[in-house]
């Protein structure tokens, strides 16, 4: 190592419309260094990337590149100062072929026309490819290449613009065991060479086998970095979990029914595998894993939305078999999805239009909407919800804030009157007040017995809202913890797959 | 695609075979001239037109482009004989280019997405060549016969305007296929999104491929006054473009952008006319032409969207 960092990050703060998503956060990145960046989903690891890479400015702090203070204001100076991001979905040309996704706009010229050199530009691609090791043909389409090809060939296009500091996010969340380990030996190359690598992970396994520092984030700042030899696992998690619990929610347990909702053995291929569980009345099930663990995958599977490949599922006991999400309101199933501006609301429609969608059929007489009904059940919806609406229930959903649309989603499914609720992500990007609105309501629901299950990738809101949490991690439910003996230290080693849990059958 | 390419060839030769069996004029050398004479003018335009759905958009407006182009320049010859048909030509092509630039600033600085944008100006083009015509036709009479000339005589045996199309066709496989901006255009209908993110200036891009498209349809204008010996404002141009994006599908290029080459667009033409040309020498209703095009685009697109899956499937089968 030299004597001084290539890159520099000091007192980085970020914010986004008034939330602060990074806080003084500080990191030095070294030549030929594998840094590892630790944190749970939402811990600001994305926005520090962004800003390194130029896609974000930050609002405070500096960044020192070779000493030198620099200002990295668009994607093309992070290229010209030699810092390439690799997204997580590799930004790829389908339709193009390997060489011309590796220098497309800085294609090799020649002649007094300045036309494009193919020849050298094959010979050039090839070669950059052989110093990576890789067994790809420049002339291949893109689009029929691997996600593991993609990432190579964006490596390539890295090193083709000397890049020094290379920053991968999350490079191996899809990779099989084979492409992990190709990809490591060409990290290692890279290190050896004298290039500073930035490298998300969720996996620990992963962090601890090629990383040489690893730095932690949580909510937004910065914790620690250490060596993994002066480190162990559960200190990593510790690290990234250990938050003082907030006292926001409390929830009383309420008196828990039969099972109203039980899955056996839900497959579909290349998402999940052999799910069980079950969601009794009255109970809240917390489905805790980190981003891409399947969990959305099961619940839409559930709902219908997408098709399983094996596996049963039991309302009231009885085996029903749910092809469309029409058929699975009509069985007394409802489902909020995470995306609720895309999946969960029509923003143009108003509030009470929303709200009485499922069950339009109660509202109308002989193919006529009664629109004063409409309205009026809407009305009592949203006064049940505190829905602070700026008018009534005539404005399209559209110009709510986010809490207020979540709340209306909420109405929505109510009134429809679901005897099972699956929630995912139910308070993502809402502010504080109404997050304990809606933590307000799914008690309420609950206690009347409804069957709950939610999906939330954050731990606290798990620990306080579940009767009983479930962690998934790639596809596979790998732990089952009770109220009394859920911890934030366990579901994040059953997520990370620090340890197998036996799952109770 | 290779596979496109020779597909096009054997449905080419069995057409003329059959056209052949049925009517033996079809391979006279008089019919075989007017075949060579009804291509380029299709050709020309379809070259923009495979540049514009490579980068992932649509120009519906081509035919109304090449009806004002023509009939303005018609008027200027009608007005002014003496007026020099290059001169003229320069004009038509000038016009062509406006009317392009038009469309592409509706699609990129207004974002008016090109199937509305166009559709508009369609109309709009249109509507100026009964108000620049008065509804008035450009006759035989008033159309220079040097003109005419260049649909029949020429240096080399083949006529002028054929040269013409050539020309258009050889410099738009060079411009999409060894210049970065062509390069460029490839990638924008490929991912628009990656584009961006690549530092490809993606409007700048679209703009000028609706520009030249505009040219090449001006050009096509003149072609038509030298073919034709007309110009009519309700009938020239019309419909044109229904012929050209069949063309360009046909010919292979992926109506999401991103996949198509020149070459097969040529071949697209050729088909496209000589269907044309088949439906006529064999008397078969020339009103049936239309919904013979309908036909063959949909087949085209179906068997391309086949084929396309069936690789898709064996690329995912591949990396399992």
């Amino acid at each position: 190592m030299t004597a001084q960092p290539l890159l520099s990050a000091c007192g980085i703060s970020k914010a986004f419309g008034g939330t602060p998503v990074l806080q003084n956060v500080s990191l030095d990145l070294w030549p030929g260094e594998v840094h590892v960046l630790m944190g749970e989903n939402g811990a600001g690891k994305s926005t520090f990337n962004k800003i390194l890479s130029g896609v974000h400015t930050p609002d405070s702090g500096e960044i020192l590149l070779n000493g030198q203070a620099v200002s990295i204001a668009s994607p093309a100076a992070a290229q010209a100062h030699g810092i390439a991001l690799l997204h997580q979905e590799p930004i790829i040309f389908p339709d193009l072929d390997v060489a011309e996704n590796i220098f497309v706009g800085r294609q090799p010229q020649k002649g007094p026309w300045r036309s494009i050199n193919w020849h050298s530009m094959y010979e050039q691609a090839g070669e950059l490819l052989n110093s990576l090791g890789v067994q790809i043909d420049p002339h291949e389409r893109m689009g029929g290449l691997s996600v593991a090809a993609h990432q190579m060939v964006e490596m390539a296009r890295a090193m083709s613009q000397n890049a020094r500091v290379l920053i991968m996010d999350e490079p191996t969340a899809s990779l099989s065991p084979d492409e992990v380990a190709d990809l490591f030996r060409i990290v290692r190359d890279l290190r050896a060479q004298g290039v500073a690598l930035v490298f998300i992970s969720h996996r620990l396994e992963e962090v601890f086998e090629i990383g040489d520092r690893i730095t932690v984030l949580r909510d937004g700042e910065f914790v620690n970095t250490v060596t993994p030899a002066e480190t162990t696992k559960e200190e990593i998690i510790r690290m990234m979990v250990g938050r003082p619990l907030s006292s926001l929610f409390e929830r009383e347990a309420g008196s828990i029914g039969e099972p109203l909702l039980k899955v056996e053995g839900l497959t579909r291929t290349g998402h999940f595998r052999n799910i069980s569980f079950e969601v009794k009345a009255g109970e809240i099930v917390g489905m805790a894993g980190l981003v891409g663990a399947g969990r959305t995958e099961v619940s839409e599977a559930i709902f219908g939305v997408t098709q399983l490949d094996a596996g049963k599922v039991f309302l009231d006991g009885k085996p029903v078999n749910i092809r469309s999400p029409r058929q699975a309101v009509q069985l007394g199933l409802a489902y909020v999805p995470e995306d609720r501006q895309q999946h969960g609301l029509l923003l143009s429609m108003t509030i009470a239009e929303n709200i009485t969608l499922p069950v339009l059929k109660q509202f109308a007489q002989m193919g006529w909407l009664r629109a004063r009904q409409e309205r009026e059940v809407a009305q009592q919806y949203t006064a049940k919800l505190h829905l602070r609406a700026a008018r009534d229930v005539s404005q399209a959903a559209g110009e709510l804030s986010g809490g207020n649309q979540q709340k209306v989603v909420l109405a929505k499914w109510l009134l429809s009157q679901p005897r099972v609720l699956i929630l995912d992500e139910p308070t993502r990007g809402i502010d504080i007040g109404a997050k304990a609105e809606v933590h307000r309501i799914m008690g309420e629901l609950a206690s009347q017995g409804m069957a709950i299950l939610m999906i939330s990738s954050e731990l606290p809101e798990i620990l306080a809202m579940s009767d009983r949490v479930l962690v998934m991690r790639e596809g596979r439910l790998t732990g089952e913890f009770n109220r009394a003996e859920a911890t934030q230290e366990k579901i994040m080693a059953a997520a990370t797959g620090q340890q197998m849990v036996e799952v109770a059958a | 695609m290779r596979f496109r390419e020779i597909g096009i060839l054997v449905f080419l030769v069995i057409l003329a075979g059959a056209t052949t069996v049925r009517e033996p004029r079809f391979l006279s050398a008089k019919n075989l001239t007017d075949i060579l004479l009804d291509i380029p003018l299709l050709m020309v335009v379809a070259m923009g037109m495979t540049m514009i759905i490579l980068s992932r958009n649509i120009d519906l407006s081509v035919g109304s482009t090449l009806g004002l182009s023509a009939i303005i320049v018609g008027f200027i010859f009608k007005s002014n004989p003496n007026f020099p048909v290059w001169a003229g030509a320069i004009i038509g092509i000038l016009v062509g280019l406006l009317l392009g630039a038009l469309n592409g600033i509706l699609v990129t600085w207004l974002r008016v997405p090109a199937i509305i944008a166009t559709l508009g100006t369609l109309n709009v083009f249109r509507g100026l060549v009964f108000v620049v015509s008065g509804g008035q036709e450009v006759g035989a009479n008033d159309i220079p016969p040097s003109l005419i000339e260049l649909s029949r005589t020429s240096p080399i045996q083949l006529p002028w305007i054929v040269i013409f199309a050539v020309l258009v066709t050889i410099a738009t496989h060079l411009f999409l296929r060894y210049t970065r901006t062509g390069r460029e255009i490839y990638a924008i209908g490929s991912s628009p999104k990656a584009a961006r993110l690549r530092g490809i200036q993606v409007e700048k891009v679209v703009f000028l491929a609706f520009t030249l498209t505009g040219g090449f349809a001006g050009l096509a204008g003149i072609m038509y006054a030298s073919r034709y010996g007309f110009i009519n404002p309700l009938t020239t141009g019309a419909g044109l473009e229904l012929s050209v994006i069949a063309a360009t599908i046909i010919g292979g290029t992926n109506i999401l952008g991103g996949s198509g080459s020149v070459p097969g667009t040529v071949l697209g033409c050729l088909l496209l006319g000589v269907i044309n040309n088949a439906l006529v020498i064999t008397n078969l209703s020339a009103f049936w032409q239309l919904a013979i095009y309908g036909v063959v685009i949909l087949i085209a697109v179906a068997v391309d969207s086949l084929i396309r899956r069936q690789l898709e499937r064996a690329a995912v089968d591949q990396t399992r």
